[in-house]
């Protein structure tokens, strides 16, 4: 019985460790499955651009940062509870996002495009898409734009991770899929996304892209404004922008 | 919670639960079509027939119905031969795929319900039948199931129950049911707890009916009066 | 037959090792409640009578997975209020206590109805002789009552295990990084869904194998003195 003594302890701990804070380590909230701007490799570590971004702005900081996940439903309500103290995970600034949580200034800029297969004759106009089975991820802002501009006429799909719906486009399930234009742009460069091109025009292109804090800590915003003022003037942004795009995202 | 919220998103609510009872009632049904052949085999006393269904029912029970509809819904899709084949019709709808599924999962747990049921049979019954000169089949479907279905049905209206909390899973291939639906509604108005308890409730609601629904049907079918054994 | 695992061996198997953690967990909090609801069920005072009662059947008339999320999501706010209540400043729930709260919420309400079965299925002239030989209540319970109880209740408790873990599962959901989120992570980085799926599968038979193992032998250790045609 004593390696259950253990495990109620472990249980304890683990409610307890929660509860635990040092004096100048922030926690990082993120998604990891949110290519290429999250993900975790196979070492089981979380990396991609909002990673980069993130232990660039705790360098200039000079805090140490640390690395929790949590899915992507659940990541707001997470921040509220102290599980970590910001939230960079691609996260779009919506009204209905600021009331609750705070943002600071928006560190890139996201716009919203269509991918479809390339062998088929996908228009993006709302009468061509009439009857169209579209793939999006649960609780993104892909999601609510489908529901409010083309709930009355598409079929909407809302999956917990965006590689979900990848899946189900390269099997035939969904017509065509709404994201992030960069995040479709790293699929489409992948081996499964070959076969697949953009469709039409960005549907929206004015998504700013914010980290957030919770409401009222305009201490910790202000820092990390200032600290992301500091890396796109020295030209620490533009080095990992390079890194992932052929084209300014700021 | 404000009820003039739960009064908008009622509807949605309700449609869910529509949905959660389509594919508890078909897999139930389905299920137990589907277990009656695996569960008369499990009973047989030939060891080799006996056998056969065995490692269908261990996979099936062994595995979580999580796992199960991951492997139907996003892991068939992996071969370039399923998509091309008449299957893909039914396989591309997560609708198809829940019911595939659980039908398969619950199958499994309803045949072991039905050996366990074939089994109590008292053996002198199935002898008297054969003295009357009842072939083996007749024996079966006028003797043997007709008893082993009032022995069983408790337990498989445990079954049922299960599968309705069961069918909570099919929200992770995109269906809307129930769950799916307080998810989605909570995910736009952040409003965690109220929209989960609102689909608990509507749950409990459910289960409560679907027992009352078997203690009525469990009092026609007189199972009281067939369990002195 | 060993599949490809894309380099993702050792993260299966730290998941592997996260699922046991969670499900020895969640059995230890399902045992106690499950005793307590019992008891409760079988007390004299309709007050807890009610109150085990109202559990054992609130909670088994709602899915798993609705638990999962209800208290990983929903008591948010409501653990912050107590954690600032004890002047803990970030007192919030990590998905492995929220995922052992829950199952074990679950295992709980189901073993309160196995406990009871056992309560009921020892004769009440066990209590009475330990009465008359002068024992006090609580070691009547202890020594008398509760050893029994625990052969009796052992098949079903062990019928209980295997159910709570499969649905140790359900916590990939919130992103415990068990078995089946590994896979998860796996099939994004493989586009091996079956490939990464079924391994999932393989590992839970395993597991279940090695708990009905676990069982025979626990059986057979509580059945010591029963013979056969006894029992």
């Amino acid at each position: 019985m004593k390696s259950l003594h253990k495990v109620l302890l472990a249980a304890a701990m683990t409610l307890a460790c929660g509860s635990a804070f040092a004096a100048e380590k922030l926690r990082i909230g993120t998604e990891g499955a949110y290519p290429p701007f999250n993900l975790i490799d196979a070492s089981g570590k979380v990396v991609g651009f909002d990673l980069d971004i993130a232990h660039a702005l705790c360098a200039k900081m000079e805090v140490e940062c640390e690395v929790v996940t949590s899915d992507w439903d659940g990541i707001i309500p997470a921040l509220n509870a102290n599980k970590f103290d910001f939230i960079i995970a691609s996260m779009s600034i919506t009204d209905e996002r600021e009331q609750a949580v705070d943002f600071t200034k928006p560190y890139y800029t996201n716009k919203l495009q269509f991918v479809a297969p390339k062998s088929s004759d996908f228009k993006t106009d709302k009468e061509s898409l009439d009857g169209k089975v579209i793939g999006a991820q649960r609780a993104t802002i892909a999601g609510t734009w489908l529901e409010e501009n083309l709930g009355d006429v598409v079929e909407i799909k809302l999956y917990d991770t965006q590689e979900n719906a990848y899946l189900d486009l390269a099997s035939g399930r969904l017509d065509g899929v709404l994201a992030d234009k960069f995040v479709q742009w790293e699929w489409l460069k992948s081996e499964t996304g070959k076969d697949f091109e953009f469709k039409g025009e960005p549907v929206f292109d004015n998504d700013k892209i914010g980290i957030a804090v919770r409401e009222g800590n305009d201490e910790l915003r202000e820092r990390l404004n200032a600290a992301l003022d500091e890396i796109v003037a020295d030209g620490t942004y533009k080095q990992i922008n390079d890194k992932y795009f052929p084209f300014s995202i700021y | 919670m404000s009820w003039e919220l739960l009064i908008k998103w009622l509807p949605d609510f309700l449609e869910g639960a529509w949905l959660t009872l389509q594919l508890v009632g078909v897999s139930v049904i389905a299920g137990l079509l589907f277990a009656l052949p695996l569960g008369i085999a499990r009973a047989s006393r030939h060891p080799l027939v006996r056998a056969l269904p065995y490692g269908y029912i261990f996979f099936f029970r062994g595995t979580p119905l999580l796992v199960q509809l991951f492997l139907v819904y996003y892991g068939l899709a992996q071969f370039e031969v399923i998509r091309q084949s008449f299957l893909w019709t039914y396989l591309r709808d997560p609708y198809w795929c829940a019911v595939i599924t659980m039908t398969m999962h619950t199958a499994a747990y309803i045949a072991e319900i039905l050996r366990g049921a074939i089994q109590s049979v008292p053996q002198g019954e199935v002898e008297a039948a054969r003295a009357l000169g009842m072939s083996r089949s007749q024996t079966l479907w006028h003797i043997l199931l007709p008893r082993a279905a009032r022995i069983g049905l408790p337990a498989y209206s445990n079954e049922v129950i299960l599968m309705l909390k069961a069918s909570a899973l099919a929200s992770t291939i995109t269906l809307l049911e129930l769950t799916g639906m307080a998810r989605k509604v909570a995910a736009r108005t952040y409003m965690y707890e109220e929209m989960f308890l609102v689909a608990g409730v509507i749950y409990l609601i459910i289960a409560f009916a679907l027992m009352q629904g078997f203690k009525q049907l469990e009092r026609w079918l007189r199972v009281d009066a067939c369990q002195g054994r | 037959m060993i599949p490809d695992l894309h380099g993702f061996g050792a993260a299966l198997l730290a998941g592997t090792w996260i699922t046991i953690q969670l499900a020895l967990a969640s059995l230890a909090l399902g045992l106690v409640l499950g005793l307590l609801g019992a008891l409760a069920k079988t007390s004299p005072y309709p007050f807890f009578r009610w109150l085990g009662g109202t559990y054992s059947t609130i909670v088994r008339g709602v899915p798993e997975l609705l638990w999962v999320l209800l208290i990983y999501f929903g008591t948010v706010n409501m653990v912050r209020v107590l954690g600032e209540s004890l002047g803990i400043e970030r007192l919030a729930l990590s998905p492995f206590a929220a995922g052992t709260i829950a199952l074990g919420l679950c295992f709980g309400a189901y073993a309160t109805e196995v406990f009871r079965g056992a309560l009921l299925a020892i004769p009440k002239g066990h209590r009475e002789a330990g009465l008359a030989l002068g024992l006090g209540k609580r070691r009547i319970f202890w020594r008398l009552i509760l050893p029994q109880m625990w052969r009796i209740a052992l098949p079903g408790l062990g019928n209980l295990f295997m159910i709570l873990m499969k649905d140790t599962a359900l916590v990939s959901v919130i992103g415990l990084e068990e078995v089946m989120r590994t896979s998860q992570i796996a099939v994004t980085a493989s586009k091996e869904p079956f490939t990464f799926f079924l391994v999932a599968a393989l590992i839970y038979l395993c597991l279940t194998i090695v708990a009905m193992t676990g069982m025979y032998f626990l059986e057979r250790r509580a059945g010591r003195g029963f013979s056969r045609s006894a029992t």
